[in-house]
């Protein structure tokens, strides 16, 4: 009888959730009651909301468990490994029967997270098992020519995942026809925008098909030499990383003659962030790997033609990377079966924000946006209802509900305003201010801005300095129009994507949401009442019974009332601190 | 959120005598290669805790590297800090989805808990409070990291106590 084989999630999703701890309670138990299962560890299959997770393959099938904790560790090595019997209502998924939380995985279609969550990433050995660079070999094999590696990215319509959207084989056609003595390929794994998590999972679960899909592009362009641009907030993935390239330079897939193709040498290097949203902008990259300020330089010339130290590079998204093995095994027209006529494939999501089931979904392109979250994502906690969708980070816009059976793809995101971009997905609900997300994106992207160019540096300041006022209640007759002003004039003047797409958030939520902007500036209102300045706490003097709680905890004395008689905020020293409105036993205090 | 490039006051903590001699064998193994300033600066960044004025000083003199371009380097990128921190950086993540979960009430409490503005270190050394941008875990959000652990799913209180018995073991550490 094969052994059990029970896996750990151990990406850091699952690290934060305590999973290590479950790993060394199953470790502990094995070895103290002399257990015969085999323990193994995994990265993120993406249900973040579950973790920490685990997986037990027995003779009947796969159970996967979710919440696991070091109790329910325990029960589980009683209950499931000791006796054969699996514990229902802790399975989050199996082979063997339905489960509540299974509409997570149902319309998934798994090519850029195939493997994670699947394999160990520390082994190549089993990402070989899984055709692991096998689609090298056959470039090898089959004497498939640079060209032809080429025709076969352009055919599957594979786009940027980065956010550019720009065709892939397009790129790589470019960088191919500049010759030149050096020519490099990068892997832009510098995923800065907040929200978006989608290549950290890829590189902490399967850092050997970004490599192989680097390996490929490097044949395809000629490239000499790799640089994997890896932002340091990810020291888990710079780990694997590391790890998965001694791996693949002792097994001889990267070197010289790699799978015996004369003359095709090639390696990659490491190249850490140093902190700057900006360097996620490829020609600022490159001058971070240069070793200089991450400013961004004027195109053209593009990168194909002269990039990192003036020769033809090509640079590519993790994601997009993660696909091309995949593509080149299966062929192009099987990548084409699926997505819409102009945006191919599928496209990894990172659900986060006020949704239920917060985590990673690769789904194919023409989705709407109302199954993501109502289908995989399980709604909105707590009853409440849907307001909005961040999409693109903070390049992005706010998608309002009315709009949410939009599809997925480029084109029918851009126009509604915002952008695809890397995949963050922020679900957001009634209790969400627009005003103060707008502020909160301006806010990262003028800390961001390198500098460069005066309309970016100097107009981000003044639309940050208008929406604070705004948010504070100090909001003016003629804001909006300037906001609008400064907007377009940020966006036509800026040198790169990140001045380019930073008005972004604020020209969405005042396309949809202007009666929230006019509220904060007319009526000094916060509809969503989350604007501090702009809450009014007020006692019912019906429902106050006088019991003086609120009295004696508010932190400025700024309540009146004697014993078991109606009590009175003076507004004038109320901090909004919403201390009496928590504490209220009787629901008498309300806010507007 | 953070993301201060130039601390444009006077830092409590003054900048002590460094022994500089942990970079002899940085300079060796980046001295003349391309692009090695940010390495050089991260590296020194990872031995000291943050990269004292001396050891911009002795890497130019012995790198060739110009210290108007260091400078400018290392105020440019957000994770250099110019000034001495505390034996854990507590990193906030104040990214959408945490910022949609009431990030700043998490700050906030530890601000007042350890009597710190954000960037600042506390007076015994022991903590340095930063809001960061995005930490990758969105889905257990609102998150902190500390040493290198990542706690989610925060309350206020849970937030101020995983900092609070930190600071119980330094405290019990130094008074053996």
């Amino acid at each position: 009888m094969n052994q059990i084989k029970v896996i750990v999630g151990l990406g850091s999703c699952g690290i934060a959730a305590g999973a290590n701890k479950t790993y060394d309670k199953l470790n502990k138990l094995r070895q103290a009651e002399h257990l015969d299962f085999e323990l193994k560890k995994t990265s993120c299959i993406g249900m973040c909301f579950r973790e920490p997770l685990v997986e037990i393959i027995d003779e009947n099938g796969s159970f996967i468990y979710g919440n696991i904790d070091e109790s329910k560790a325990v029960e589980l090595v009683e209950k499931h490994i000791r006796l054969h019997e699996p514990i229902k209502e802790y399975v989050v998924k199996s082979d063997l029967f339905e489960t509540p939380d299974q509409n997570f995985f149902k319309d998934q279609v798994k090519i850029v997270l195939r493997n994670c969550g699947m394999i160990d990433p520390e082994s190549i050995e089993e990402y070989e098992g899984k055709d692991g660079y096998q689609s090298i070999r056959k470039i090898a094999d089959e004497k498939l020519e640079r060209t032809d590696v080429i025709q076969t990215i352009l055919d599957s319509g594979i786009r940027g995942r980065g956010g550019g959207g720009f065709p892939t084989g397009m790129k790589w056609k470019f960088a191919n026809a500049n010759k030149a003595p050096e020519k490099y390929i990068i892997c832009n794994a510098d995923e800065g925008d907040p929200g978006a998590f989608m290549d950290r999972s890829v590189l902490e679960g399967d850092p050997h098909s970004v490599l192989e899909g680097m390996i490929i592009g490097a044949y395809a362009i000629e490239a000499t030499g790799g640089v994997i641009y890896c932002r340091a907030e990810y020291p888990l993935a710079i780990k694997r990383l590391n790890i998965a390239l001694e791996q693949a330079r002792v097994k001889g897939y990267l070197g010289k003659n790699i799978f015996g193709i004369e003359g095709f040498n090639f390696d990659i290097y490491i190249k850490e962030g140093a902190g700057a949203f900006v360097c996620g902008e490829e020609t600022a990259l490159i001058a971070s790997v240069e070793g200089e300020r991450g400013m961004p330089r004027k195109r053209p010339p593009f990168p194909a033609e002269s990039g990192l130290w003036n020769r033809p590079t090509n640079i590519n998204n993790v994601e997009t990377f993660a696909n091309i093995p995949w593509i080149i095994m299966n062929g192009a027209a099987a990548y084409k079966q699926y997505g819409t006529e102009k945006s191919k494939g599928t496209k990894v999501f990172a659900l986060a924000g006020k949704i239920n089931n917060s985590g990673l979904v690769e789904v194919p392109m023409g989705i709407t946006i109302r199954d993501i979250i109502f289908k995989l994502g399980g709604g909105i906690p707590d009853g409440k209802k849907f307001k909005a969708v961040q999409l693109g980070g903070p390049s992005g816009g706010c998608i309002p509900e009315y709009l949410a059976d939009t599809i997925v793809d480029y084109d029918s995101v851009t126009a509604t305003g915002a952008i695809m971009g890397s995949g963050g997905m922020v679900v957001m609900d009634e209790t969400t201010c627009m005003v103060d997300v707008a502020r909160f994106f301006l806010n990262f992207t003028q800390a961001e801005s390198c500098g460069k160019c005066t309309f970016c540096r100097i107009g981000t300041k003044r639309m940050l300095e208008i929406l604070t006022r705004i948010t504070e209640g100090q909001g003016r007759d003629g804001d909006i129009a300037m906001l609008e002003e400064l907007a377009l004039q940020i966006k036509n003047n800026s040198l790169c994507g990140l001045g380019q797409t930073a008005p972004n958030p604020v020209l969405t939520t005042l396309r949809y949401f202007r009666d929230e902007y006019e509220a904060h500036i007319h009526d000094k209102r916060c509809p969503a009442k989350v604007c501090k300045p702009l809450l009014t706490y007020t006692i019912d003097p019906e429902k106050c019974t006088g019991c003086m709680v609120c009295g004696k905890k508010c932190p400025v004395q700024a309540i009146d009332g004697e014993r078991k008689l109606p009590h009175f905020i003076r507004q004038a020293d109320c901090i909004k601190c919403g201390d009496c409105y928590a504490r209220c036993k009787f629901d008498a205090i309300t806010l507007y | 959120m953070r993301i201060q490039r130039i601390k444009t006051e006077q830092n409590k903590l003054q900048d002590e005598a460094v022994d500089l001699s942990p970079l002899d064998p940085l300079i060796a193994q980046y001295k003349g290669k391309k692009g090695n300033m940010i390495p050089l600066l991260q590296h020194t960044q990872e031995h000291f805790g943050y990269i004292p004025h001396d050891a911009f000083v002795k890497l130019s003199k012995e790198t060739g590297l110009k210290m108007s371009d260091m400078y400018g380097v290392a105020t440019f990128y957000a994770q250099f800090r110019l000034h001495p921190v505390g034996k854990h950086i507590i990193k906030v993540c104040h990214g959408t989805a945490c910022h949609v979960q009431n990030a700043n009430s998490i700050t906030e409490a530890l601000q007042e808990s350890l009597g710190v503005k954000d960037g600042e270190t506390t007076d015994d050394r022991i903590f340095t409070l930063e809001s960061v941008a995005c930490l990758g875990c969105c889905s257990l959000a609102p998150v902190l990291m500390v040493s290198g652990n990542t706690f989610g799913k925060l309350t206020k209180t849970e937030a101020v106590k995983i900092i609070m018995d930190i600071k119980i073991k330094e405290l019990t550490i130094d008074n053996g």
